[in-house]
């Protein structure tokens, strides 16, 4: 197989999630809309995944066959998808600065009819692209019987779409252990606190129930992302669901664990202060 | 009437304000959250009647079919979203909970249109129209400026049946005043002519009124017709102004297939057959952007108006009888631009040369 994605170490990656994070603030500052929180505080999920060695493919052929897959199923969040993507080759670091503006391959939420490299499906109508991602899994390993694995990041809001456990439902039925979705867990929404707008705890025994193999995991621990991505391709006759518990906005101490922070952009005082915070190899 | 500018304001205002008049005078009222409250501005309801506010989270269909519950309890439920979520994805509950059951569920439908902007196709929706006004019992209300919305939305709260209220993002001009009439149901002529008419939806009545002051200048006089309700639609008024003005450009803010120019076709095709042009997006989705860059790219602007207008003329005069696609607009049928496509706007070659220069810069 042409893939050579190589396993980095944690302290690697944690170089490489503030590389992302640096990334996001420039673009959505320069985009001047846009969602702030839950791109910051899942960038070490996309370090891990995308820079850890965990997924498989090819950034300068973005569609070759056997490839890994990831599908954003929260939309919203693509700030740190187009980010770890730029940083692992796919397109130039430069794009970047275009996003969401007009003409640009950045769409606000992303869109498959724009061609970005590495931009496997339109997303941002919440819970659908969990339901995408379980068909790709079911594609891979019941017609297609490759070894290639699909992941899927959701938020924990995100879970109040009913659409989810369906999706979830399908995933354990075709006992597809090539799948494996993660829950941004910040406790964060637009309106509030998640327990507080509608609750979805708990969530662990909620999985379980649905015959998933479900890991909690510290979402800023890179060494415990790694480990934790490990068990789900060890895992067999069952998907998993990694819960990984993140702050909204980590990495920049006025915007973390504010949800108020979950669809603005920083001004321009405020992105050079956390790029002020966000010091590369500071980790 | 004669309306003027006299500033801008965006429509979910209207909305939101709405909520709160209603919900003094009605106790019955109550408000389903769909997490994007502020968005909708149903915290304004929610703050200052807490208790008949509840919060259901990102669950658009589930929000729905509590809404018709609620209704069929004899409350008058208002769920609000963005039109992208609360008016197809929750279709199948709209048709059977909602309007099979006549349930008296009001639905606000927010960001509509492609004005929404940077947010891009996803939840630019264009389509909530044609589904809307195929559904039995529904009642679709479409304001044009703020203070329209604000009357819309007291108005569809006091009637009974399922209403929804179609409105926007974007701050736009505010020309009607409180004097202006409001009855669901009722297209209200806002400039007199008899040379053609042009029928027009949401912020597209004040580009129409633009276009037809354009068009004065010319000679041309036409009548501007805002057509708020597309669902009962004023069959009187669209008949009347075919017979009276012979020709007819629709203009609106969604897809130009099953649209309001679509419902005002079918009027006129049976009653008064004139020669009809169809502003609005031709069968295509939206992207990322500004809304003026969206709204000029999509052909959504007076320019367009006007050009179909000039264009509905001479097809009337018999100077020019081509046969077009539906997506042709424009004098001679030109296309609009529509979305750029990848690498136009921000070619992929100059953004390698970028990164190359600045990774020389770090070494």
């Amino acid at each position: 197989m042409p893939f050579t994605n190589e396993r980095q170490s944690p302290e690697k990656l944690a170089g490489i999630a503030t590389e992302i994070r640096r990334s996001i603030i420039r673009s959505l500052v320069e985009a001047g809309s846009g969602h702030s929180g839950g791109p910051l505080g899942s960038s070490d999920i996309f370090a891990v995944l995308y820079l850890g060695g965990v997924m498989k493919y090819d950034p300068k052929n973005p569609d070759l066959p056997g490839r890994d897959r990831f599908v954003l199923s929260a939309g919203h969040m693509c700030p740190v998808l187009y980010a770890t993507l730029a940083n692992a080759g796919f397109f130039p670091k430069s794009e970047l600065l275009t996003l969401r503006k007009f003409g640009s391959r950045l769409q606000g939420h992303p869109g498959r009819d724009m061609h970005l490299p590495g931009i496997e499906t339109s997303s941002g109508s919440l819970g659908q692209g969990l339901s995408i991602a379980v068909g790709m899994a079911m594609a891979d390993k019941l017609v297609d019987r490759n070894d290639a694995r699909v992941y899927s990041l959701t938020g924990d809001g995100e879970l109040q779409e009913g659409s989810i456990w369906e999706a979830v439902m399908s995933a354990a039925h075709y006992k597809l252990d090539n799948f494996c979705m993660i829950v941004d867990n910040n406790d964060c929404q637009i309106d509030g606190r998640v327990p507080d707008v509608m609750n979805v705890y708990p969530i662990k025994e909620k999985f379980e129930s649905f015959n998933f193999h479900v890991i909690e995991v510290n979402g800023h621990d890179h060494a415990a992302l790694l480990a934790a991505f490990d068990e789900a391709k060890d895992t067999r006759g069952r998907p998993t669901c990694i819960i990984a518990r993140t702050y909204m906005g980590a990495g920049v101490s006025f915007m973390q664990d504010k949800y108020e922070w979950h669809g603005k952009p920083p001004s321009a005082d405020q992105a050079k202060q956390a790029l002020d915070e966000l010091l590369p190899n500071s980790n | 009437m004669n309306f003027e500018k006299y500033g801008s304001k965006a429509t979910r205002f209207g909305f939101g304000e709405g909520l709160v008049e209603l919900g003094e005078a009605d106790e019955r009222i109550v408000v389903l959250g769909g997490d994007i409250t502020g968005s909708v501005l149903t915290n304004y309801f929610r703050d200052r009647f807490p208790d008949r506010f509840f919060s259901m989270g990102i669950a658009e269909q589930n929000a729905t079919t509590v809404a018709a519950g609620l209704a069929l309890s004899g409350k008058v439920p208002f769920f609000a979203s963005y039109g992208a979520f609360c008016a197809l994805r929750n279709a199948d509950q709209l048709r059977i909970s909602v309007c099979y059951n006549e349930a008296n569920v009001k639905i606000g439908g927010g960001h509509s249109g492609i004005s929404v902007g940077p947010d891009g196709a996803t939840h630019q929706i264009l389509e909530d129209m044609a589904f809307l006004r195929a559904l039995p019992n529904m009642t679709l209300v479409v304001p044009c400026d703020y203070l329209e919305a604000k009357k819309a939305t007291i108005a569809i709260g006091r009637m009974h049946g399922p209403a929804y209220i179609r409105f926007g993002r974007e701050a736009v001009p505010s020309f009607t005043r409180e004097d202006t009439p409001f009855t669901i149901g009722k297209a209200e002529t806002f400039r007199d002519g008899n040379d053609v008419a042009i029928i027009a939806t949401g912020w597209m009545v004040w580009e129409s009124l633009v276009a037809a002051e354009e068009l004065a200048k010319e000679g041309i006089q036409a009548r501007v017709i805002n057509l708020h309700t597309i669902k009962p639609i004023d069959t009187e008024t669209i008949a009347k102004a075919a017979a009276e003005c012979g020709a007819i450009v629709t203009a609106e803010e969604h897809q130009i297939m099953g649209g309001m120019g679509s419902a005002v076709a079918q009027v006129v095709v049976k009653n008064t057959p004139v020669p009809m042009e169809f502003v609005g997006v031709a069968d295509t989705f939206g992207g990322s952007g500004s809304p003026g860059e969206l709204m000029e790219a999509f052909g959504l602007t007076a320019k367009d108006v006007y050009n179909s207008v000039k264009k509905v003329l001479k097809r009337r005069s018999g100077e020019w009888n081509g046969l077009q696609a539906m997506t042709e607009v424009g004098m001679e049928g030109e296309h609009p631009k529509g979305y750029p496509k990848p690498g136009t706007i921000f070619p992929i070659d100059a953004l390698i040369e970028a990164d190359r220069k600045s990774e020389e810069a770090v070494a």
